[in-house]
């Protein structure tokens, strides 16, 4: 099949379409709103729903409401957008609804600007709204995976009843690169939870009150024993270099391709460097990254957020890491990485702010 | 009409509730009774129960799914519209019922059912009013009356602090979409005769496909109010009445849009619609070319961003890997409008190109900004037609050739960037000129655009054989 080229916010578009996706509500804000353009015309053109909602709030509630009805719903935004979401998400993990959300990561806190981020890092993978719940987190860090995450994320939503993010940045958003758009359109089955406006379904609830305190704990430790199974059954990672690596790097999403750019030139210095990067935040290759500790040197976590990251790559590998963080927009050249890894590289102990 | 039996849409026993349950959570003389019992009737009525999906609200009738033997969700707190808008745009069959209460519809949910009126989503209303949050203690709703008491307006409701009672059957009046508004009243059995066939009026709306119904049921709340069910009552006609006229604000015929379903594509369709374009024939060489870190950069109406993903289409269709990102927040600036376009052999890195081994600058802020920026002996084409310096480095190939002019006289200015592009196939050897003239065509879609910029593309091959190619011949193919 031949490959096109795409840009992240398109291709993530066309993998939800061809992904069986039936509903876009969202509303628009930077630098997610192409994702809008591209599924206003794309939803719209293959006869499947796309609707701007008044807010993000009520965008969320659509996507309740389309996902109660059997609907394989979807909606974008990035950081103060997702932050408005949270109650209904918390709302969709407690009715266990299915639902996939793209967070394009822009810099914070507050209006912050449209540059790149990843510092909604907590708020997705850690859960957002209240209560006792986890969302299905996907990292893309190339256009085709946009395509791919978004091709597999509604049959994952719909397996485990959760909300899968797909949690990207503005750059993986933006970029252009050859995409392979999968050639066989996958398609909801029938739920035999949902509601269909039928005999059979009618008595179907869709509800997230529980009246006793016995019921609701139930309820919470179902929902555990579920997260558990999905920790079991679907962590993904991927290493570059790290037979040997005593130098790793851990880095998702566009921090992951300068990452892979600095190891490619350690390597030719002769650095045993590696990388290894998440393409599931939650659940988060925690067993891959104690193993490897145990290997390597020195750990350094690359990522445009204050650290939020490498706080779990820390609990995982039982140690203290390195942090090269960018915040505020700033996208560290590979130079610059490089520049701190060989200057680390010299120091015996682990240890820097 | 049955008038004391339980309406065959009411569960017999409310199991959800609780094993054996006969009895309904509202308090004696609660209007959530009331019209409960008068929607459930009319679904009866109308045979319509296995299509209707039932909105319950956050407030006293949260618990409706206990007794509604229809599908039901339960919402969050004011959203009940939003999650009916995608419930009905979900299922065409669907009858969705929103039923609020004033806390839930005009406070924190203003937004949510202003919008779904104004969208003229396909659902029944049924607004609740008791001027009071029930559920949650008999705090002020935005319904509350001047001069009522409530637990958060215990010296009564004063409109210099909390402001006026809304009134929302007027403001949706005021609203284009909707095919149906009326305010009833549950004040007496009259009155909830009434109800009913204001209730029943929009159901049928929803049968018939004919939009978005509101229903406004003033409402007792006894417990709230503090009064008996029967004070309540004549509170309800005496003092409510008046500030909400109970009346038809609007009953239209023709909806002001008529419903039509998409037309939702095949598969194969679908696949179609998202394969790559019409292929063309380029002969796949796989060549060993040295990694091509570029920046394009100009001024806006040059065309440097598309020139960009232009160069990339190219490389991808002969094979290697390629890579295009705008110029983007950080790196915008001194108004050039730049893009990154890497090309390799191998699996891209970073797709920021942030030392450039090429630098194509349209004009001088770009040259400016990026010059610096080249890596030691990379190669630089400057737009001599719009940069008159030379370059201030002596370690990297520079190349000065007038590319708006050669635009200019094939005829299109515009095409400038396609004349830079060309220079930069011949010199890098990095894409063939063959795989531009074939690109060009899938690209722009007016016929005579392609027949300039393969004008343009023939006068840079010529431009270069004459005037570059002795000095630098595809020096940086291996
Ligand atoms: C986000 C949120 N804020 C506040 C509440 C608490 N709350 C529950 S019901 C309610 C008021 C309900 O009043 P109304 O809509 O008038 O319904 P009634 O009980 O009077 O029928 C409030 C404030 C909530 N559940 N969720
Ligand atoms: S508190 Fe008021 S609204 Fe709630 S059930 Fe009792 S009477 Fe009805
Ligand atoms: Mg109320």
């Amino acid at each position: 099949m031949a490959k096109q080229l795409i840009k992240g916010n398109e291709a993530v578009v066309y993998g939800a379409l061809l992904g069986g996706a039936t509903h876009f509500f969202g509303y628009p804000i930077t630098p997610a709103s192409e994702i809008a353009h591209a599924a206003a015309e794309y939803f719209v053109s293959t006869g499947r729903c796309f609707l701007q909602a008044e807010d993000e709030v009520n965008a969320i509630n659509m996507l309740y409401g389309a996902a109660s009805a059997g609907g394989r719903v979807m909606t974008a935004s990035s950081g103060p957008g997702i932050a408005l979401m949270s109650e209904g998400l918390s709302y969709l993990a407690g009715a266990e609804l299915p639902a996939v959300v793209v967070d394009v990561q822009r810099a914070g806190p507050g209006l912050g600007n449209i540059w790149p981020e990843q510092a909604d890092y907590n708020m997705v993978v850690k859960g957002g709204g209240h209560g006792n719940y986890r969302n299905i987190v996907l990292a893309p860090f190339s256009a085709q995976e946009m395509c791919d995450f978004a091709y597999r994320a509604f049959e994952l939503a719909e397996r485990y009843r959760m909300t899968v993010f797909i949690l990207a940045d503005a750059y993986i958003g933006q970029i252009m690169e050859a995409v392979e758009v999968p050639t066989k359109v996958h398609h909801s089955p029938r739920k035999e939870w949902a509601l269909y406006a039928d005999r059979e379904s009618r008595h179907n609830l869709i509800t997230s009150i529980l009246m006793n305190t016995e019921l609701l704990y139930h309820h919470n430790k179902k929902l555990q024993e579920k997260y558990a199974k999905v920790e079991r059954e679907l962590v993904e990672w991927e290493e570059y270099d790290t037979e040997d690596a005593d130098f790793l790097f851990v880095a998702y999403g566009i921090s992951a391709r300068i990452s892979l750019s600095v190891v490619r030139e350690l390597r030719r210095l002769n650095q045993k460097a590696g990388l290894l990067r998440p393409k599931t935040l939650y659940p988060f290759p925690s067993a891959r990254i104690a193993e490897l500790s145990r290997q390597v040197r020195q750990i350094a976590v690359v990522e445009l957020s204050n650290g939020q990251m490498a706080a779990d790559v820390e609990l995982a590998a039982r140690r203290s890491v390195l942090k090269y963080n960018w915040m505020g927009g700033k996208v560290p050249s590979i130079q610059e990485v490089l520049e701190l890894a060989k200057e680390d590289m010299k120091q015996t102990t682990t240890v820097r702010g | 009409m049955v008038k004391h039996a339980k309406p065959k849409t009411f569960y017999d026993t409310f199991e959800r509730r609780g094993p054996g349950e006969k009895n309904t959570t509202y308090c004696p003389g609660c209007g959530h009774g009331n019209a409960h019992k008068l929607i459930a009737e009319v679904i009866a009525e109308l045979g319509i129960q296995d299509r209707v999906i039932f909105c319950s609200p956050v407030g006293c009738s949260v618990f409706a799914y206990y007794y509604f033997d229809t599908g039901n969700v339960q919402c969050s707190h004011g959203r009940a519209p939003a999650v009916a808008t995608g419930l009905s745009r979900a299922r065409d069959n669907a009858i969705v019922i929103s039923y609020q209460g004033d806390g839930d519809l005009a406070g924190i949910g203003m937004g949510a059912i202003m919008h779904a009126a104004n969208r003229g989503e396909h659902m029944a209303v049924f607004f609740i009013n008791n001027a009071i949050y029930g559920m949650t203690g008999g705090q002020m709703a935005p319904t509350t009356l001047i001069g009522q008491k409530t637990t958060t307006t215990p010296f009564g409701r004063s409109p210099g602090r909390e402001g006026f009672p809304i009134r929302m059957c007027e403001l949706i009046n005021e609203l284009q979409a909707p095919v149906y508004i009326e305010r009833v009243s549950l004040g007496d059995a009259a009155r909830i005769m009434r109800a009913k066939r204001a209730v029943k009026q929009a159901l049928l709306n929803q049968v018939n496909k004919k939009g978005f119904s509101f229903v406004e049921l003033l409402s007792p709340c006894p417990i709230n109010w503090k009064m008996t069910p029967i004070e309540a009552r004549k509170w309800l006609i005496d003092t409510m009445e008046p500030l909400f006229p109970v009346k038809v604000f609007r009953n239209i015929e023709e909806p002001p849009v008529k419903y039509e379903p998409p037309k939702v594509l095949s598969d194969a369709e679908l696949v179609n619609h998202f394969a790559a374009t019409t292929e063309i024939e380029i002969p796949v060489s796989p060549r060993e070319v040295e990694d091509q870190y570029i920046k394009i950069a100009g001024f806006g109406g040059q065309g440097v961003m598309s020139a960009g993903v232009f160069l990339a289409n190219c490389a991808i269709k002969e094979g290697f890997n390629a890579t295009w990102l705008p110029s983007y927040g950080p790196e915008m600036r001194g108004g050039t409008a730049n893009a990154s376009v890497i090309i390799s052999n191998n699996q891209i890195g970073t797709p920021l190109v942030s030392s450039p081994n090429v630098l194509i600058a349209m004009n001088a802020p770009s040259l400016d900004t990026f010059e610096e920026t080249v890596v030691s002996s990379g190669l630089v084409i400057v737009n001599s037609s719009l940069v008159s310096r030379k370059l201030r480095r002596e370690d990297v190939r520079a190349i000065y050739a007038p590319v708006t002019e050669i635009a200019k006289d094939v005829g299109l200015i515009a095409a400038a960037s396609v004349v830079a592009l060309t220079l930069y196939a011949c010199i890098s050897g990095a894409v063939q000129i063959e795989t531009i003239k074939k690109v060009i065509p899938l690209s722009l879609k007016k016929k005579a655009l392609v027949d300039v910029n393969l004008k343009a593309v023939e006068a840079a091959v010529e431009y270069y054989q004459k005037n570059i190619k002795e000095a630098y011949s595809y020096t940086s193919v291996k």
